[in-house]
């Protein structure tokens, strides 16, 4: 009996930090996770709708990839989502909670749907400028004011860049009362629907860059991705950044001015935010609403830390999420339901590679059988 | 007066649904869990009570008022703790980042609440907006005689009787993170978890506890909504989300003390709607008022970062993990 006791003292199972993991089996892990989540999510949809959850992915399919014209849109949509997490990559590697992106993209989209409205006459590459200039300008002071005061006074910069979101929101509301068109429609409609002037796709006329309307915007988000692997990982910038996010205290040892870089970073990412609003307007939509970010701000920061800030690794997430936003409209539209079953999915799904995450930093021991009992 | 006593009517109404969410928020809060959950867990509470109710009027022919409203309060109850046990479990257990996990709540929440708030009708196969009229007026109820005293009535005692219950909620919260030596160890938690566990007391147990216990608050803030402001029905404008970060805004303004929520969720009520009493205002400048809450917010921020007084401070260990053995 006195060892059945002593058994009960240790633990059934335990945690212990890994050394290391060999990459293929945190990627194995990863995909167990996906896997199951979607095992799960089909469940959940065939005790909703009872359709066969095999043709459920199979329409998910159709929905992303279904045509040329699905593929393309799925293609803008990760685009424009990965923009965003790149963005917010820098800012998070420092550990600064930035979750203030939704209301960096709208500012940008505000200010390029500005310029499209009363600057169209200008030459188109004048108006381009002024639009990218401005939307950069525009999500960088946003995100300057919460890291100025976390710089100066330790403000809580979640809460700070949280409460900015909704300042532009209503910001946006204020210009789409004032641009609206037709009057009372309270939306701003089509921005210079017959002229195309300052829509991304139509920059060199009506020649679109590879027959498309969308490769400029994969051009500009690609070389921004490459651009901030290489910052991160091989500038003196990013290497500061990198010192700032594991100790504070450490950096300022090192000689590096932690209040500096805190503001540099958060301009940079707040401008890239920013760019990503003049790729929503310019690129995709030709309007601005509130739904403008439409709640990517928030998706993007789970893509960002997910990839643990390689850019790289972000398509990949980007896409997935994207495949699934897509899908679940299109299941949505052909059952008849509503299309929120998408956040839900992907909800599901998140959370299963959050948790993940535990088995890839953590091994499990198990309580062995004490030899005594044998 | 008759536009003041309007403009107060809509705060406190408005203040009730924030009030809920805050104080929720703040014993969350308190016990060193930031939980970004709470519009999603809010979702959660004001779908679950919706759906509940739903089932139980469409099966019988004179609903219970009674039954109604427990079914209501427990459905609401039960979902939101449900959305703080995930939000515990990934964070605590498998010790992934509060932000990213509470983020997450609140994409699968609203998913949740409105793929069921728009099709629950559909799929029991009734035709048009769900609605539960019988539940949403016992909720309505007001104090008989009481609100029928001129302005001194509708001024305090028009409103459903959950608006009172969150002012009491409050109250009985406060009292219990200062007053009862269980409320001590969870601020001890919350402020240095360390500590806290050299002393003895069971840092799991509280965050788990605290977390559950305060999304159950949270998500009353969902019932009252749906059951009180929309009159129980549901509509798919994302005003439970903007409801649920002003609430997160509301705990700071309160410096995380739950009787400060009480005025202070009546002040963002009447902050959000003044634009509406405010004559001559344009549509388009309406939208730079309802600026006022979060703006007010942002001030309060800067002023407690600035003032630096230990009491007003933010949990010390808000937002971090602990875990005895990475010390």
């Amino acid at each position: 009996m006195a060892t059945v006791e002593y058994n009960k003292k240790e633990a059934f199972v335990r945690a212990s930090l890994r050394d290391s993991i060999p990459r293929y089996k945190a990627l194995l892990i990863r995909l167990c996770a996906v896997v199951i989540s979607l095992i799960i999510c089909a469940f959940l949809i065939y005790s909703i709708t009872k359709i066969n959850p095999l043709k459920v992915y199979q329409a998910m399919f159709e929905g992303a990839f279904g045509s040329v014209r699905r593929s393309w849109i799925t293609v803008r949509d990760t685009m424009m989502l990965l923009c965003i997490a790149v963005g917010l990559a820098p800012a998070f590697k420092m550990k600064f909670w930035n979750t203030g992106a939704e209301g960096q993209i709208l500012v940008g989209g505000i200010t390029t749907a500005a310029c499209m409205i009363y600057l169209k006459s200008l030459p188109t590459w004048l108006l381009f400028i002024c639009m990218i200039v401005s939307s950069c300008v525009a999500g960088a002071l946003w995100g300057l004011l919460p890291a100025f005061f976390k710089a100066k006074w330790n403000t809580n910069e979640i809460l700070f860049t949280l409460m900015m979101n909704y300042v532009a929101i209503q910001l946006t509301s204020f210009f789409v009362a004032l641009w609206e068109n037709p009057y009372g429609s309270n939306t701003v409609g089509v921005i210079n629907q017959t002229g195309h002037e300052g829509w991304l796709g139509y920059m060199f006329g009506d020649n679109m860059l590879f027959g498309q309307e969308y490769s400029l915007n994969v051009i500009i988000v690609m070389t921004l991705t490459v651009l901030m692997f290489v910052y991160l990982k091989y500038s003196k910038h990013g290497y500061e950044i990198a010192v700032i996010g594991d100790s504070q205290n450490t950096a300022r040892y090192s000689g590096i001015s932690v209040n500096k870089v805190i503001i540099r970073t958060m301009l940079i990412s707040g401008a890239v935010c920013g760019l990503s609003g003049f790729l929503a307007v310019s690129g995709a939509s030709h309007t601005i609403s509130t739904s403008t970010a439409g709640g990517r701000g928030f998706t993007a920061i789970i893509v960002a830390w997910l990839a643990k800030f390689n850019t790289f690794t972000m398509i990949a997430i980007s896409v997935l999420i994207v495949f699934l936003e897509k899908g679940a409209v299109e299941i949505a539209s052909q059952y008849n339901l509503n299309d929120y079953v998408s956040s839900m999915i992907t909800g599901i799904i998140l959370f299963f590679i959050l948790g993940s995450e535990f088995f890839i930093r953590y091994k499990l021991i198990f309580r062995k059988r004490n030899k005594e009992v044998q | 007066m008759a536009g003041f006593i309007s403009l107060f009517q809509a705060a406190v109404v408005f203040g009730t649904v924030i009030m809920f969410g805050a104080v929720g928020e703040i014993i969350t809060e308190k016990s060193g869990n930031l939980n970004l959950g709470v519009p999603g867990i809010m979702y959660l509470g004001g779908i679950a009570s919706l759906a509940g109710v739903f089932f139980y009027e469409s099966s019988t022919e004179n609903p219970n008022k009674f039954l109604c409203i427990i079914i209501a309060l427990l459905c609401g109850f039960a979902a939101s703790a449900f959305g703080g046990l995930i939000y515990s479990f990934l964070t605590i257990t498998l010790r992934a980042n509060q932000n990213v996990t509470g983020l997450t709540l609140t994409i699968f929440g609203s998913g949740v609440a409105n793929f069921f708030g728009g099709s629950l009708n559909k799929l029991a196969g009734g035709v048009g907006q769900i609605s539960v009229a019988a539940t949403s007026s016992a909720f309505r109820t007001s104090i008989p005689g009481l609100s029928k005293l001129g302005a001194v009535g509708k001024l305090f005692f028009s409103y459903g009787w959950l608006a009172y219950v969150a002012i009491a909620v409050a109250i009985i919260c406060q009292w219990y993170l200062k007053r009862t030596r269980s409320g001590l160890n969870l601020r001890a938690v919350g402020e240095n978890p360390a500590t806290a566990d050299a002393a003895g007391i069971n840092v799991k147990a509280y965050k788990y506890v605290a977390t559950c216990v305060g999304a159950g608050i949270s998500g009353l803030g969902g019932v009252f909504y749906v059951m009180d402001y929309t009159k129980g029905t549901w509509s798919n404008d994302g005003t439970i989300e903007n409801l649920g970060w002003l609430a997160v805004a509301l705990v700071i303004f309160t410096t995380w003390r739950p009787k400060n929520a009480i005025w202070g969720a009546y002040l963002f009520g009447i902050l959000y709607w003044a634009y509406f009493y405010i004559g001559g205002l344009t549509r388009s400048s309406q939208e730079i008022f309802k600026m006022l809450p979060y703006i007010v917010t942002i001030i309060v921020l800067i002023v407690i970062s600035l003032r630096k007084k230990k009491e007003n401070q933010p949990p010390q260990a808000l937002g971090l993990a602990y875990f005895r053995e990475e010390r």
